[in-house]
């Protein structure tokens, strides 16, 4: 018995220990619905290359305790293969020495990625301030300016979508006139800061939106347009419910589902509500972009790969990045995901009407410059520029601040992050 | 105990030392170690969101302090009546210490959120006009953690206040009476002068309670509406983990840990010197 015993303990590691081939250890915080199972596409597709996976989720405050084991293992000196890290935040990790050498450049090479992304996406996948090889793969594009708006409530109070900033204020007032809440809205900081961003670029125009939350000019943030920004804002907030603070966005597309409010201003994941009530776009719902000059707010979820001296490690990464940014891959995972994918050449036939808008606007505004960063999720700034604009558009969306004076504050909160 | 020592030497202490010296470094997304200097201290007071933390964090701290020590000592009178069901009633004012503050801040988010709890249920009852919106206004927010706050600690302060009156010698109080004292005069001149200590321990755990609040602000409002109800606890994590900024949050927490420590560091030198001089 104890003989056995041994031997089985024998077999067990050697058996591991004796593995060579492609071997990945992932840290996520895909762990629920739809994001699990298009994980486990991936999975699947990595054991069919002949890989070894090793799962590391995280659950829990949207990647914030992911975020917090990722750095211990840093700190540690032992990181994990790959790790969802995103935007500018790639950078600011590479340039803490932990992601050279570039394991996976000669994939990115080989595939040809340069040709398969906007030039935009893929600069941001770029290690060495943007221009450098290949440190990170992406898996999708979200959209942030979408108006989602319930079209029976629309309909019966004589609506059409709103294509200008005007008429969505009108329609608003017709809205609450009627006794429906115009605007769904959660008062989080961050979906304060989505809904800011979709104005700014709105009524600002793409230029400006790049000239203040891409490059930070003080004159551009202290502008009049600026202010004209901030007063939307006011008006918005007028459109809100009192039960609004502290909602979480979910609950706030909820309201929109059931016909409680008229609209709500949120990326495309809130898509994922309206399909699992079975609502479908065009017949129950309507997915607009929010009003603007052929403008795309973007935000891509991708993957970093880290330095490792272990080869399979480094096969394994090779491979990963291989199949993350296959045509499969990227398809399915944005089936369930509501983005699209990064890839611009996957066929969009299996997709439903939003994502295909999405699909072709994304190429209209690629071509015109309309293509800007998500400074809300993290794509136009780091963490800490990021958290300076968020903490002054959500102070002013819920105080009395005036236009001016937010704008003004707008300014020296970058000025003291610089 | 050489063991334990080691470990809470290292884990405690050593930590608070680490601390102290990342927060004399320039560290962003992951903690470096060149020295820097005090420009995170300097950062940290030129901030306007650390300021509206401090602002609030001395607001709690007062009212907290306040209301948990006065409704604690009414209560504590009353439970020492001697009255029936004394057992029930203290379990009852007790329970909610049981709880955790996530669960208190999450319960009283439903409650005084305006759609759905007090205010919700007052409008539905026919007052068409009643308004308590406090959870959503920024000025007022802050008030709402007191509240959930007080309704936690308040039964803790109570035990303390109840064993406090129990084990003052019956004699006392009997000769009290004789003297003609009615039974306000007893509390107010001879049994609350007595608890001394049990104000300064409950002094010493409430302070550091609301210094380290931090589940109960994230679960009741998050910080918002806007930034308004921001304590340095919160400061500290979002700090670190949202805003990549490891060295300003170290200064943030040197700062708690000097705030906790001015608490006691005094109360352990009185109880030192108190054995000494046994």
């Amino acid at each position: 018995m104890k003989k056995m015993l041994i031997a089985l303990i024998a077999f067990a590691f050697t058996s591991t220990s004796s593995f060579a081939g492609p071997k990945i250890e992932v840290l996520h915080w895909w762990t629920s619905g739809g994001e699990a199972a298009a994980l486990k596409v991936l999975k699947d597709d990595f054991a069919a290359n002949g890989g070894e996976w090793l799962d590391m989720p995280v659950t829990g405050g949207g990647g914030d305790a992911a975020n917090v084991a990722l750095k211990a293992r840093i700190v540690a000196g032992d990181p994990p293969s790959a790790s969802q890290i995103k935007g500018p935040t790639i950078q600011e990790y590479d340039q803490e020495g932990v992601v050279a050498p570039y394991n996976i450049d000669p994939i990115a090479q080989s595939e040809g990625w340069d040709g398969l992304l906007d030039p935009m996406i893929a600069a941001v996948h770029k290690c060495q301030n943007n221009s450098g090889p290949y440190c990170a793969a992406p898996v999708n594009i979200h959209r942030i300016d979408w108006m989602w708006a319930n079209k029976a409530v629309f309909d019966s109070n004589g609506i059409s979508v709103p294509t200008s900033w005007d008429e969505l204020n009108a329609a608003a007032e017709k809205l609450q006139a009627a006794g429906i809440i115009p605007f769904a809205h959660g008062g989080q900081a961050w979906q304060d800061a989505t809904v800011f961003e979709a104005v700014a670029m709105g009524i600002g125009g793409n230029n400006y939106y790049k000239n203040c939350y891409v490059d930070l000019k003080e004159t551009c943030l202290r502008s009049e347009t600026t202010v004209k920004v901030f007063d939307q804002m006011r008006k918005l907030q007028g459109f809100t419910d009192e039960g609004s603070p502290g909602r979480d966005w979910n609950v706030a597309t909820g309201m929109v589902i059931e016909g409680k409010a008229g609209f709500q201003i949120m990326g495309d994941w809130a898509k994922g509500e309206f399909t699992a009530a079975g609502k479908v776009p065009g017949v129950d719902y309507y997915c607009a972009a929010t009003p603007s000059n052929n403008g795309y707010l973007y935000n891509v979820d991708s993957f970093i790969f880290y330095k490792t001296s272990d080869p399979d490690k480094q096969e394994g990464q090779k491979l990963l990045a291989k199949l993350m940014m296959g045509k499969n891959f990227q398809k399915v995972f944005n089936l369930y995901k509501g983005s699209i994918p990064a890839r611009l050449d996957v066929p969009m036939d299996e997709f439903d009407k939003c994502a295909k808008t999405s699909n072709s606007d994304i190429k209209t505004a690629g071509a015109s410059g309309g293509l800007v960063p998500s400074f809300a999720h993290g794509m136009a700034q780091g963490n800490t520029m990021k958290a300076a604009l968020q903490d002054v558009i959500t102070e002013h969306f819920n105080s009395d601040m005036s236009s001016v004076d937010a704008a003004n504050a707008l300014a020296d909160s970058v000025l003291d992050n610089m | 105990m050489a063991p334990a020592v080691g470990l809470i030497g290292w884990f405690v202490y050593g930590f608070v030392l680490w601390t102290l010296y990342i927060s004399f470094t320039n560290s962003k997304i992951l903690p470096k170690y060149e020295l820097w200097g005090v420009g995170q201290y300097v950062k940290l007071w030129g901030s306007r969101k650390w300021l509206i933390a401090v602002d609030n964090l001395l607001i709690f701290t007062a009212l907290f302090l306040i209301f948990c020590v006065v409704i604690g000592i009414i209560l504590a009178i009353f439970l020492d009546q001697k009255i029936r069901a004394e057992g029930v009633l203290r379990t009852i004012y007790l329970y909610p210490m049981a709880l955790s503050f996530i669960v208190t801040g999450t319960a009283w988010k439903w409650i005084l959120n305006p759609t759905l709890g007090i205010q919700k249920m007052f409008i539905d009852w026919g007052f068409e006009n009643f308004t308590f919106d406090w959870l959503v206004n920024r000025e007022m927010a802050i008030y709402t953690i007191v509240i959930a706050g007080v309704w936690q600690s308040a039964g803790f302060v109570m035990a303390l206040f109840l064993a406090g009156l129990r084990s003052v010698e019956d004699e006392i109080v009997k000769a009290a009476k004789i003297d003609g004292a009615n039974l306000f005069t007893v509390y107010w001149k001879i049994l609350l002068p007595m608890m001394r200590p049990v104000f300064f321990t409950s002094f010493v755990i409430l302070v550091h309670i609301s210094i380290k609040s931090y589940d109960l602000i994230v679960a009741l409002t998050q910080g918002g509406p806007g930034i308004s109800t921001t304590m340095p606890a919160l400061y500290m994590t979002q700090t670190a983990f949202h805003k990549s900024q490891v060295g300003l949050s170290a200064a943030s927490a040197m700062m708690m840990f000097m705030a906790v420590a001015a608490v006691i560091i005094p109360y352990l030198y009185s109880e030192l010197r108190r054995e000494n001089a046994r």
